[in-house]
């Protein structure tokens, strides 16, 4: 390609993002390029202000521009239970769902052998400070229904047996939208051991 | 170059935003890894969890690339045991007893082993000795296989109670008496030919020590590191205490 360094590197830049490979980073290159003022200007201000601001919050491990960070902070939030995440999107999710108004820890991912993850790499010891609070009485471990989340969930679990918490973990069953053709026997069985009352 | 084969699942590590390297244990080309495209999204991530058994084609222009995988799930064991602490740790520790072997080297054995021990995780008791019979096998795999059918000493066969730490060869109880705080108990969970079920926690973590202490000397230690953590914490959790109530229970 005969653009110039400044765009080169533009391009393998952007195609080091998710999503991005390196005929779709040359696109968005030059779309950048071409709106320049409407979009280029002000995504370079946003970058550099998040690069300025954002911070991992040292109570939760949450991304935010405050330490402790807005979920950590809110007085409205239920201090008495925690709800443990593998990663920072785990956390988007549920607040997407706006399923529980708790506060969150996340762990930086899941023990994971193959990957040389062990329980060193994770924030579980902070876990295990932050329930000893006397004001936490729940830590809901809202892992993934993998082999690897559900051993990260049950050693957490271990570790917090001297804790007086009650530690429980999401259900796992048939999703909406899911067919039982199509679904695993170890998902169907689950789901009809913890079958609920109709009615 | 391409072959069919069914396979266990040991590991699954993500490869790019879709794909995955997924490692299995075949029958006939032994621990074979392999890329799979879309191996990381929704339909195939409930596959490729270890200890599922999946049907495999693999394919690569040359035999030493790594080469990709189309597979397709035959017997999804994982989630069923999603809740059970110790099946989980045993998987784990299985998977990293298993990639102990080379590549792509043929271990039918190891593979039939496997397979039978992951259809009876579910019991605690049973996995336990079933693990640590699996544990034996690996010394003997590896080429540090223990001598546990005679005494090393007399030749009898019977009452054997103790291995000797130096050689890994059985010692009956009247043969190894003066020694018994230097040699490593022997009970017959590990020794007998047949398999034994019925074996007392005591038992169970008395064949994992000596297990313990031949793969650490002879196997981890060697490649400068402890034994894997999953094996602990699959012993705490299948023999040392009872079951956690899981919050439905509670």
């Amino acid at each position: 390609m005969s653009a110039g360094p400044e765009i080169e590197r533009l391009i393998q830049l952007l195609a080091k993002l998710p999503g991005l490979g390196p005929r779709s980073a040359r696109r968005a290159a030059l779309h950048l390029v071409k709106k320049r003022d409407l979009l280029m200007a002000p995504l370079t201000a946003a970058l550099q202000t998040a690069m300025d601001t954002v911070t991992v919050c040292e109570v939760c491990g949450n991304l935010d521009s405050r330490n402790p960070c807005t979920v950590c902070a809110d007085p409205r939030r239920d201090p008495s239970i925690i709800v443990v995440v593998s990663d920072v999107a785990d956390i988007w999710a549920l607040e997407r769902a706006n399923a529980v108004n708790s506060r969150y820890h996340v762990l930086g991912g899941t023990l994971s052998p193959l990957d040389g993850v062990g329980p060193d790499d994770l924030t579980i010891d902070a876990l295990v400070g932050r329930a000893h609070a006397p004001e936490v009485t729940e830590v809901i471990l809202a892992l993934d229904a993998t082999v690897d989340g559900q051993t990260t969930a049950h050693y957490i679990t271990d570790r917090l047996s001297d804790a007086k918490v009650r530690v429980t973990g999401l259900a796992h069953g048939v999703p909406v939208g899911g067919e039982l053709d199509y679904l695993d026997e170890g998902t169907l069985t689950t789901a009809i051991r913890s079958r609920t009352t109709m009615g | 170059m391409q072959w069919s084969e069914d396979g266990i699942v040991l590991g699954v590590r993500r490869h790019g935003e879709t794909s995955a390297i997924v490692e299995l244990m075949t029958r006939e080309h032994g621990r074979h890894l392999g890329l799979v495209r879309g191996g990381a999204g929704p339909r195939l991530q409930a596959v490729l969890q270890p200890g599922n058994r999946v049907a495999a084609t693999w394919r690569a222009r040359l035999d030493e690339h790594l080469g990709s995988y189309s597979v397709e799930g035959l017997r999804l064991r994982a989630g069923a045991y999603l809740a059970l602490p110790h099946a989980l740790y045993a998987l784990t520790h299985l998977a990293a007893l298993a990639r102990l072997l080379p590549e792509r080297d043929r271990h039918p054995h190891v593979h039939d082993a496997l397979e039978a021990i992951l259809d009876h995780l579910a019991d605690r008791r049973a996995a336990a000795a079933l693990v640590v019979r699996f544990e034996r096998m690996m010394l003997a795999e590896l080429g540090f296989g223990l001598a546990l059918d005679r005494c090393a000493v007399s030749g009898e066969t019977e009452d054997l109670a103790y291995v000797s730490p130096r050689t890994g060869r059985a010692v009956t109880r009247t043969v190894g008496a003066p020694w018994h705080d230097r040699l490593l108990p022997l009970p017959a969970v590990l020794a007998a030919e047949e398999l034994v079920l019925e074996a007392s926690d005591d038992d169970l973590v008395e064949a994992f020590r000596t297990t313990g202490f031949f793969l650490a000397r002879n196997v981890f230690e060697p490649r400068g590191v402890p034994l894997p953590d999953a094996r602990t914490q699959f012993l705490n959790a299948a023999l040392r205490r009872e079951r956690a109530k899981t919050p439905a229970e509670a």
